[in-house]
């Protein structure tokens, strides 16, 4: 509609785009949908023909004189910048906000370290941000478009944020009013960009200078990689991204990361003391590792109190093998416990206590009254907009320090407490420990069992054919597992600290394909074997994933989880049909993504990647399985679509 | 009654998976028999009323959501007080949407499930 409210003729509005077209150079490279297919054939026509000073500087040595050309782009430094800080990925939508920094890219920086990866969908970029870094230990920029690109991305840095994982997000942006070009270039220009994820970025700046880009992205990468880690935000302008660099580069001030904040001596000595002197100590670990260092620690530390865990998975913590993860007892652990550690926690609150989807239910205090509750962690990114910092927890003593770095003092602050009358009541706990921890593996396989061959394939049955074969490579789960009822960590050997990397932390779908790719990535280097467990619900927010992986040739294991169903949300409706006694049978009604069925094998097929399915015979999973690990091994992206039960 | 195409081919699922891991051990009922129509009828309630969302298709339970039902189902009184007073965050099934004898029929579908 035009301003005074008439339709637009339309013929008037194409002959003004091409005409903003053909004064910057765009028209030839647009289809004009108003020409006939003949004139579309010799879209060249319509060029100017290059002057003579053009044509002298393609094939001279002339210098640029009129501002056309240009040899020394400030993006030019910026990549300079990107490479100084040892950034290897970027992941990117294309965008015109960004052009200039998107050419020195692959073009001065040679498109390696860093190298950039295509993504559909800026959701995508900041995914794969969020998996390769719980994997690489480092983050991996995302480079999208000002205002719609931040929009788009907005989900993922939402989840990256709650689980406090570092990814550098770059954001284009025109904010000289007086230099944009039309009408797109003011819509996709924002005053202040890091307001729409400032609420969920630990920092963001938009820098007016080059010396001031240099500054802020050396610091940016410190604040997103210093605990407690989150997503940070540097808004690139257009303008400078292009205009030539006159004079020296700025230098740029060298990345110096700080140590992580370690738990002050006298408050560890404390907790060293009451765990030492407590009867039924208990651990229970969230965030805890993020190293190999972080895992053998914590199992020292275990194995000194011989103290059972409880691993809240939020990462891989402590092995599902040793006979302390005590996980599958959580419940009557947390009743029976007189002194609990709780390291990096997600929710305190939620830990401690129960709630119960009952109307008119108040939370359940699920520990001892008499129990001291001692925490340990760095968190303290707390907002008020977004409430994910959780509900206020009453604790004995709060410890607030990096969790890894804090076990070793932890450890030493023990081992000088422990007297003989402690040890031996630490090794008195040992034999059944032990004990117990065997027994829920065996009836881990037992109920594993049940529904062995029905069909739908049973989440266990899914999860044991999976480990038969994947457990002979070497191999990491890079999904969450609490939509398949956690049966990977029932029957898997979990024992290295990479094998698993929690879930999204928002709780916002759409995660785990681009986590995945982006963990799988990381494992590449390694030569590992990256499996994914994948919603299809989850799927559908962002398939464009399975192209990226496949174009980059991320070798990455997906089986989907294909209940054909948004399950949790099935189970959410059944109940309050049943509460209010009406209509049990309709509670597919909005729930369910089956009719028609998503044919997910030949989804992926479609972007390239080798797939099989639906498998609905359970015994027909395991040839699939081998084949498709063959395909895995080789380099490339594989998928099995399996019809699961819905849990 | 709407049952979509996931629910035709999920009764038709439990049906097979009837046969191979269930029935097909013992002697089964003659399809005309009062108990062979009850397991239908229970079987077909079982699906279109959602037990299976959280239970299983086969009444396998799900780990960290529902308990199995099947095999070794409770006695049909205990499961009825159950689903009328769950003890648990199941929502209490009133005979307002779930008669008695539904829940025999459940019963009996779920008692005829075999390891």
């Amino acid at each position: 509609m035009s301003e005074d409210g008439t339709q637009l003729d339309r013929r008037r509005f194409l002959s003004s785009a091409m005409g903003f077209g053909a004064s910057t150079g765009l028209a030839a490279l647009t289809p004009d949908h108003s020409l006939g297919a003949e004139q579309q054939s010799k879209p060249t026509s319509r060029l100017a023909e290059p002057t003579s000073a053009q044509l002298q500087y393609e094939t001279g040595d002339l210098p640029a004189e009129d501002g056309r050309f240009i040899d020394n782009p400030m993006s030019d430094h910026m990549v300079d910048v990107l490479k100084s800080v040892g950034i290897e990925y970027i992941t990117t939508n294309p965008g015109s906000a960004f052009r200039g920094l998107h050419e020195s890219i692959i073009n001065y920086g040679g498109n390696r370290a860093p190298e950039l990866l295509t993504c559909l969908h800026e959701e995508i970029c900041v995914g794969m941000g969020h998996g390769y870094a719980k994997v690489a230990g480092k983050p991996l920029a995302a480079l999208v478009h000002g205002t719609v690109g931040l929009q788009h991305a907005a989900m993922s840095v939402y989840n990256a944020w709650c689980d406090r994982v570092p990814v550098l997000l770059l954001a284009g942006n025109h904010l000289d009013a007086t230099h944009r070009k039309g009408w797109v270039h003011w819509n996709h220009a924002v005053q202040d960009a890091g307001a729409l994820l400032r609420d969920c970025t630990k920092w963001d700046d938009a820098p007016a200078s080059l010396p001031h880009f240099s500054e802020s992205m050396v610091r940016a990468c410190r604040v997103a990689t210093t605990p407690p880690m989150a997503p940070v935000l540097m808004v690139v302008d257009g303008d400078m991204q292009e205009k030539p660099l006159t004079g020296t580069a700025p230098p740029i001030p060298r990345l110096a990361l700080p140590s992580f904040p370690q738990g002050d001596a006298a408050a560890i000595d404390q907790a060293a003391t009451l765990l030492v002197n407590a009867q039924d100590p208990l651990l229970v670990v969230g965030r805890a590792v993020r190293s190999a260092r972080g895992m053998q620690d914590l199992i020292e530390l275990a194995e000194l109190l011989q103290i059972p865990v409880i691993d809240r998975r939020a990462r891989m913590n402590f092995p599902t093998t040793h006979y302390l993860n005590q996980t599958e007892r959580g419940r009557s652990l947390l009743l029976e416990a007189d002194v609990i550690l709780g390291i990096e926690l997600v929710d305190v609150f939620g830990t401690f206590n129960r709630f119960s989807d009952v109307p008119g239910a108040h939370a359940q205090r699920a520990i001892s009254e008499q129990a001291k509750v001692i925490t340990l962690g760095v968190d303290g990114l707390h907002k008020a907009n977004y409430q994910d910092f959780q509900r206020y927890a009453s604790v004995d003593l709060e410890i607030l320090g990096d969790g890894e770095t804090t076990l070793r003092p932890l450890i030493e602050a023990v081992r000088a407490r422990l007297s003989k009358a402690a040890r031996n009541r630490a090794h008195a706990r040992i034999a059944q420990l032990r004990e117990l921890h065997a027994q829920a593996r065996e009836e881990a396989l037992e109920q594993a069992r049940l529904g062995w061959n029905a069909q739908p394939v049973s989440i266990p049955r899914l999860c044991a054919d999976l480990w038969q074969e994947i457990r002979h490579h070497d191999w990491a789960l890079v999904s969450d597992t609490s939509f398949q009822g956690d049966w990977p960590f029932r029957l898997w050997d979990f024992d290295k600290h990479y094998q698993f990397i929690g879930g999204s932390g928002g709780a916002g779908m759409g995660y785990t394909a681009p986590a995945a790719i982006g963990a799988a990535l990381a494992h590449r280097a390694h030569g590992r074997l990256a499996v994914s467990i994948q919603g299809d619900g989850d799927l559908m927010y962002v398939p464009g994933a399975l192209w990226t992986a496949a174009h980059h040739r991320i070798p990455l294991l997906t089986v989907m989880h294909n209940n054909r169903a948004y399950h949790q949300e099935i189970m959410h409706v059944q109940r309050m049909a049943a509460r209010r006694q009406r209509g049990i049978d309709r509670a597919h009604i909005g729930t369910v993504i089956d009719d028609p069925p998503i044919d997910y094998a030949a989804l992926a097929a479609s972007m390239g990647i080798w797939s099989e399915g639906p498998v609905s015979n359970p015994d027909d999973f395991l040839p699939a399985l081998r084949r498709a690990i063959a395909v895995v091994k080789s380099g490339a992206p594989a998928l099995i679509d399996i019809i699961t039960q819905g849990r | 009654m709407h049952i979509t195409l996931l629910r035709v081919w999920m009764l038709a699922a439990v049906m097979l998976t009837t046969a191979q891991s269930g029935l097909a051990h013992e002697e089964a009922p003659s399809s005309s028999s009062p108990e062979a129509t009850a397991i239908a009828r229970g079987r077909e309630l079982y699906m279109a009323l959602g037990c299976y969302a959280c239970h299983g298709t086969v009444g396998q339970g799900a780990a960290g959501t529902a308990p199995k039902l099947a095999p070794g189902t409770l006695p049909v009184q205990a499961l009825i007080a159950l689903v009328r007073n769950p003890p648990s965050q199941m929502p209490p099934y009133s005979p307002k949407v779930l008669s008695d004898a539904g829940l025999r029929d459940i019963h009996t579908f779920l008692s005829s499930m075999k390891d």
